[in-house]
């Protein structure tokens, strides 16, 4: 008798996906002046899931123009009252927690374990956290003056669409601006429910206004000459762009980018649970996450051992169908996504790192990667250097100390780190001496609204969470 | 890491290293594994699989011999069969499963031995003073080989805690050495008791002492402290399990006992075992449940499956 789980899959009753997705303006969904619409695919069948609107310069300027005419009321309202939104919008997002976790996972391809344990409740802790702040402003920055900024302009990538979404909109309501935000092109569905959220709680209109596209959309946004803020979530490419575009403006920028984060585990670490952390840092929500610990660094004596351990533990992950609520690792969102994977791991091959990836299946049809780790890789190798953003581990090993933390500090990045130990002393000895914004002792991948984000050098700057969070998103007197 | 040395009986000294366990990646990891969804054919084969792997127990000082025929009387047939087998027929699912075994204490294992003849269902004797151990070594052995002597199956002996919580590995060792002397060919079950043991990284080094001394199984309580059994300390013993059987090759069986109650939980501890160790120890004799609630309840959700309907409680017998 084989012990087997079988399928279990979530239903998508629950959802309703609009065969035609249209652009959220001043409250309303309105037809894109452009009339052009592009499709939004499902990565775990490759079948389109529906259309979406594809806005151009003129249907930004519209979106701006909502939110600027929205602004001076929004900014006047009273904190309470401004909070008491964002603590209804909470409220709703855990009363529509399933609809919106299925509808991610349809479109962005993660797991639904993922989406429903992780994204979801994020989402309203977000937004509930930064409804706590909407009338504790002046105490914020104690002596200080604040206001807010006025219209403010967000772009969000494709790994975590609600939540990138939840980070930058709750603050940026909380301090009082109004926002026009668009998400990546390829998940778009699960913000313009958002969208109809937005309706339910009686946000204003003009408040969030949503338009969708690709990179000319973005460039709209970027070079609007009546916005006051720049947020940008993504690749440290596209960041380089938007630097250049508001170099010669008045905008505010903050920039949440990519990474290449080192988790160095100490021989006197508790093994079995840095393994497990170790896997929870590369292959939760398929390596896309910018503070991915896609760099491993083992001290020397126990590198055998625990790479041994990693591969028995990599052979139990379970790889499919991300509706399946047994599923580990879902679908890589695009298939230009998928591409860029197996390139960076063709050229890893041809470096020479030792490749490993478990001998399991997996689903031929959509786009799936099976997590892999190259071992002895060398800090001059491409891997150790380049972002993959996907289920990819690049190991090495150090001797002392000292070793693992110039190692781990030998990259252009610097947004995330682990550190592995039972001896306190040295987790903080360690942890002092790391360059990145977010630092993990003997857990990774922890996220919590409280708690600030963000990186040094090519990961960006400006904080998003915590009292931090607020600061780019006011003007301080 | 810490690393404590004994001494063998040829006078050699070997070491047992005590791994580090980080309490709150434990807990998360075992919490892991209540969220398998387990549904359909792998829900009806997880139910028979425990049911075939329960030890249906009876520990108590008012026990008598009319007290452990009853319990063996529904250790083979948890239900009477014609109650369900029209049902099992039109599902084309095989008898319900007897269970594993009966645990009982070392006056009554002639009285279990006699009313499971021609069963296969194995009778576990718990001995050493059980549930404290705290008696003499002589005293120890001569339990367990009464019981040994009088048919028992399997021992279910109990560490040394006192030694233990004192850094006396030493005797902890020799005395499960010697219970395994005592035992031949019979197996043997080593109780941690690791509801007094205080933490998981003590968990983990007595499940390394009780491998290294001999054990055939591993099992975490008596059942007589709270808590006993719980997902993430049997993890960290099923992790110990892995570790071993790499090192030195040999399987070595875990039996969670105390505080399984429910259908939900076994499956819980069926999805752990499986992808810690894997099939090899997905079957009775590589694991148990020391649970005897646990068995009307396997039995209701079996009811369930089969049938389309929750059973209310009184269709099933107490023992």
């Amino acid at each position: 008798m084989n012990f087997e789980y079988a399928p279990s899959i979530e239903s998508i009753d629950i959802v309703k996906i609009d065969p035609k997705n249209k652009l959220f303006i001043d409250g309303k969904f309105v037809e894109p002046t452009s009339k052009k619409f592009f499709a939004t695919i499902n990565p775990a069948t490759g079948e389109p899931l529906a259309q979406i609107a594809d806005a151009n310069a003129k249907d930004v300027d519209l979106a701006v123009k909502a939110a600027r005419k929205a602004f001076p009321k929004w900014a006047k309202l009273s904190g309470k009252e401004r909070g008491r939104y964002l603590f209804r919008i909470a409220r709703i997002i855990q009363e529509r927690a399933r609809e919106l976790a299925v509808l991610e996972t349809l479109d962005n391809g993660k797991p639904i374990k993922e989406s429903r344990d992780v994204d979801v409740p994020l989402v309203a802790a977000h937004f509930f956290y930064y409804a706590g702040w909407a009338d504790k402003l002046e105490y914020a920055i104690p002596g200080k003056d604040t206001k807010p900024l006025g219209v403010v302009g967000q772009i969000i990538p494709w790994n975590f669409p609600l939540l990138m979404a939840a980070w930058k909109i709750a603050p940026a309501l909380a301090c009082g601006n109004t926002v026009v935000i668009k998400p990546a092109e390829t998940t778009s569905l699960s913000i313009l429910l958002l969208a109809q959220i937005f309706q339910e709680a009686g946000l204003p209109e003009g408040v969030v206004n949503i338009v969708t596209g690709a990179g000319e959309t973005g460039a709209a946004i970027v070079n609007h000459p009546d916005i006051n803020k720049i947020a940008f979530t993504g690749s440290t490419e596209v960041a380089r762009i938007i630097q250049k575009a508001v170099a010669h403006t008045d905008k505010k920028l903050t920039l949440e980018l990519g990474g290449k984060s080192a988790n160095i585990v100490y021989e006197d670490a508790a093994i079995e649970q840095a393994v497990e952390g170790v896997i929870n840092g590369i292959y939760f929500n398929q390596g896309h996450v910018c503070c991915a610990g896609s760099r491993l660094l083992l001290e020397e004596s126990i590198a055998e051992m625990f790479v041994d351990k990693l591969k028995n533990r990599m052979e139990k992950l379970r790889v499919g169908n991300p509706l399946d609520k047994n599923t580990d690792i879902g679908a890589i969102n695009s298939a230009a996504e998928h591409a860029k994977i197996m390139k960076l791991v063709e050229s890893g091959i041809s470096e020479g790192g030792e490749y490993f990836e478990p001998s399991f299946a997996i689903p031929s049809k959509g786009y799936f990667h099976k997590p892999c780790f190259f071992n002895k890789v060398s800090s001059a190798f491409s891997l150790s250097r380049v972002e993959v953003f996907g289920p990819v581990l690049a190991i090495s090993t150090f001797r002392t100390t000292a070793e693992a933390i110039m190692k781990a500090n030998d990259t252009q990045y610097g947004l995330a780190a682990g550190v592995w130990s039972e001896k306190g002393s040295k987790v903080h000895k360690t942890a002092a001496a790391l360059k990145a914004g977010i630092i993990w002792a003997n857990t990774y991948n922890k996220f919590d609204p409280s708690s600030p984000f963000g990186g040094f050098n090519e990961s960006g700057f400006g904080r998003e969470g915590g009292r931090h969070g607020l600061f780019p998103y006011l003007s301080i007197k | 890491m810490r690393t404590i040395s004994v001494q063998k009986e040829d006078g050699n000294q070997i070491a047992i290293h005590a791994f580090p366990i980080d309490e709150v990646g434990a807990n998360e990891r075992a919490d892991f594994f209540t969220k398998r969804s387990v549904k359909k054919d792998s829900k009806i084969n997880a139910l028979y699989l425990a049911l075939s792997m329960c030890d249906l127990t009876t520990l108590e000082g008012a026990d008598t011999p009319g007290r452990v025929k009853q319990m063996c009387a529904k250790a083979r047939y948890p239900v009477p069969p014609e109650m369900i087998e029209p049902f099992l027929k039109k599902k084309k699912w095989g008898p319900i499963p007897s269970v594993a075994a009966v645990c009982v204490y070392p006056s009554m294992v002639p009285v279990a031995v006699e009313a499971l003849k021609g069963s296969g269902i194995g009778v576990a004797s718990v001995s050493t003073a059980f549930p404290s151990g705290q008696a003499p070594l002589q005293v120890k052995i001569d339990d367990t080989r009464f019981a040994v002597e009088n048919g028992a199956s399997e021992i279910d002996m109990v560490i040394n805690r006192g030694a233990f919580l004192s850094g006396d590995y030493q005797t902890v060792y020799d005395e499960i050495v010697a219970i395994k002397k005592a035992c031949g060919e019979t197996h043997l079950k080593v109780i941690l008791e690791t509801g007094e043991l205080g933490s998981y990284d003590r968990v983990r080094l007595a499940s390394e002492i009780a491998m290294e001394a001999g054990g055939d199984f591993i099992k975490t309580s008596t059942g007589k402290v709270t808590p006993a059994a719980t997902l993430p300390v049997t993890l960290v013993m099923l992790q110990a399990i892995a570790d071993f059987h790499k090192r030195t090759g040999k399987k070595i069986g875990m039996k969670p006992a105390g505080g399984i109650r429910t259908a939900k939980q076994a499956i819980q501890y069926l999805c752990m075992v499986q992808e810690t160790l894997g099939p090899d120890w997905m079957n009775p004799h590589m694991f148990r449940f020391g649970a005897s609630a646990l068995v009307n309840d396997l039995l209701k959700q079996i009811f369930k499956e089969a049938t389309g309907h929750y059973y209310y409680d009184k269709v099933f017998s107490i023992d």
